[in-house]
């Protein structure tokens, strides 16, 4: 039994898999919860109190779209009554100024607003939906409410050539912080991965641009970026580590260690309207299976680094290696990086040439019949 | 400030008049531990002693100089130039991380 140190920090609600986007790079599974298998509010409500008793500080609200339950008020309504920050992850689609008004109203602490790319035709491509205006309009509705705002751009291969006119977008918008999320590939990303994934020389050159644009920020727009893991040396800590900080709610109330858990053979979750936060935490098989260093192979089992990324991240050891309890892949040290090696120079290998839109796998609406 | 060991200061030093106030998005919390921390997107910073008696009070009503003092008296024992120069290089500190706005 590895019973954990302490309670996870923060919970992670995906409220639906709903979403008017259909984004390349979801990090939704590739099998979708319908309409009809969501909680109810009620049991949103409970999940938000056990998770404060257990001592979660935030609440992240995020999807498919959180705006499509019509029951978001409440949610967060609730959240904030537990005592908990809370966080908004949305596309902006579908909200009026009423509605936000109505959100921040219910205590909102912070909106998080994704881009797909600089301007409406690359973000129609990559997303499947035309929402760049509006998320233009949304960005200005939220300014006018003293609650936290960040705008995520997604970039890889396909739009890195846009980063300047991304970040003087967000010069424009001027919110508290932006974030550069390279695409990470699982479920619909690792799909669509040969498209995805950038250059060395991209990365490069993103990460030259984005260090002059921090620099020149400073003190006004805070400039964070997520690497592609596969050009790292070290893998990056889950999830802060398996079982470790984070609990993650999928629509359907399966309790997860982490976004993609389920691709993983054999997982089984624990639904929390069958169990307390509490129980399922500090008992669930799914939760005990990789805490701690027991399941951990060599490399990591000796490595200096294994309380440093806890061995990387469980999914991609199973999408690469075709074994979960594996090192990381990406992991330098990792007798199995040469998977990763081969991938990377097959990407630096073919030209960076945009994909029609007929190439791309996009994901799909689980509450309508067909898909764009 | 001529003392050599005196922080560097930068535009991102407040001045003795300004009022710190939380910015947008960012919140003092306690969890059901009694964990106190400053959060913030995506991050969130754990306080305790001085640090917590600084972002208290950090309400948009209290001057720069009035935390200075306060903190000066709870820290009796401490140099006072040393209190103010800890104190102004962690609202600059604050500051840089979009976490206290100067009014």
């Amino acid at each position: 039994m590895n019973a954990p140190a302490a309670g996870p920090l923060a919970l992670i609600a995906e409220l639906t898999h709903r979403c008017p986007l259909h984004c390349v790079y979801c990090s939704n599974p590739k099998e979708l919860t319908l309409r009809g298998r969501e909680l109810p509010t009620s049991a949103w409500v409970r999940v938000l109190s056990e998770a404060a008793e257990l001592g979660v500080m935030q609440a992240d609200f995020t999807g498919g779209e959180p705006l499509a339950r019509p029951d978001l008020v409440e949610i967060i309504r609730a959240a904030r009554g537990a005592g908990l920050y809370a966080s908004l992850i949305t596309s902006g689609l579908p909200l009026d100024e009423k509605r936000l008004e109505e959100i921040v109203g219910a205590g909102l602490d912070h909106l998080q607003l994704s881009f797909q790319g600089a301007e409406e035709a690359s973000a129609a491509e990559f997303s499947g939906t035309h929402s760049h205006a509006q998320k233009l309009r949304v960005a200005e509705w939220v300014k006018r409410h003293r609650i936290g705002l960040t705008l995520n751009f997604v970039v890889h291969r396909g739009n890195l050539h846009q980063l300047e006119e991304m970040i003087a977008l967000a010069e424009r918008i001027g919110p508290q912080r932006v974030e550069f999320a390279h695409v990470q590939y699982y479920g619909w990303a690792f799909a669509n991965r040969e498209r995805l994934l950038p250059t060395r020389e991209q990365l490069d050159r993103s990460l030259e641009i984005l260090k002059k644009a921090e620099e020149r920020l400073r003190g006004r727009i805070r400039v964070e970026f997520v690497v592609p893991d596969y050009y790292s040396k070290f893998p990056k800590a889950c999830m802060g580590g398996w079982g470790r900080k984070v609990m993650l709610i999928a629509p359907g109330g399966d309790a997860m260690p982490c976004h993609a858990a389920n691709v993983l053979p054999g997982m089984t979750f624990e639904n929390v309207q069958a169990r307390t936060l509490r129980q399922i935490w500090e008992e669930s098989e799914a939760f005990c299976k990789f805490r701690g260093e027991e399941w951990m192979q060599e490399p990591c089992r000796s490595c200096d680094r294994r309380a440093v990324d806890f061995g990387g991240c469980r999914c991609q050891a199973l999408l690469l290696a075709q074994d979960a309890a594996a090192t990381d892949p990406v992991c330098s040290l990792s007798p199995k990086r040469g998977i990763v090696d081969a991938i990377v120079a097959e990407a630096n290998a073919a030209p960076v040439a945009i994909a029609s839109k007929a190439e791309w796998i996009y994901r799909p609406n689980p509450a309508s019949s067909s898909v764009e | 400030m001529t003392d050599a060991s005196a922080p560097k200061p930068s535009s991102l030093t407040p001045s003795p008049e300004n009022r710190p106030r939380l910015a947008p998005g960012c919140r003092l919390g306690e969890n059901a531990q009694q964990l106190r921390v400053l959060q913030m997107p995506e991050r969130a910073l754990r306080l305790n002693g001085p640090s917590l008696e600084i972002v208290q009070r950090c309400d948009g009503k209290r001057t720069v100089r009035e935390i200075i003092t306060e903190l000066q008296k709870i820290y009796s024992k401490a140099d006072p130039l040393k209190v103010e120069q800890d104190i102004l290089g962690y609202l600059a500190l604050l500051h840089e991380q979009g976490a206290l706005d100067f009014e």
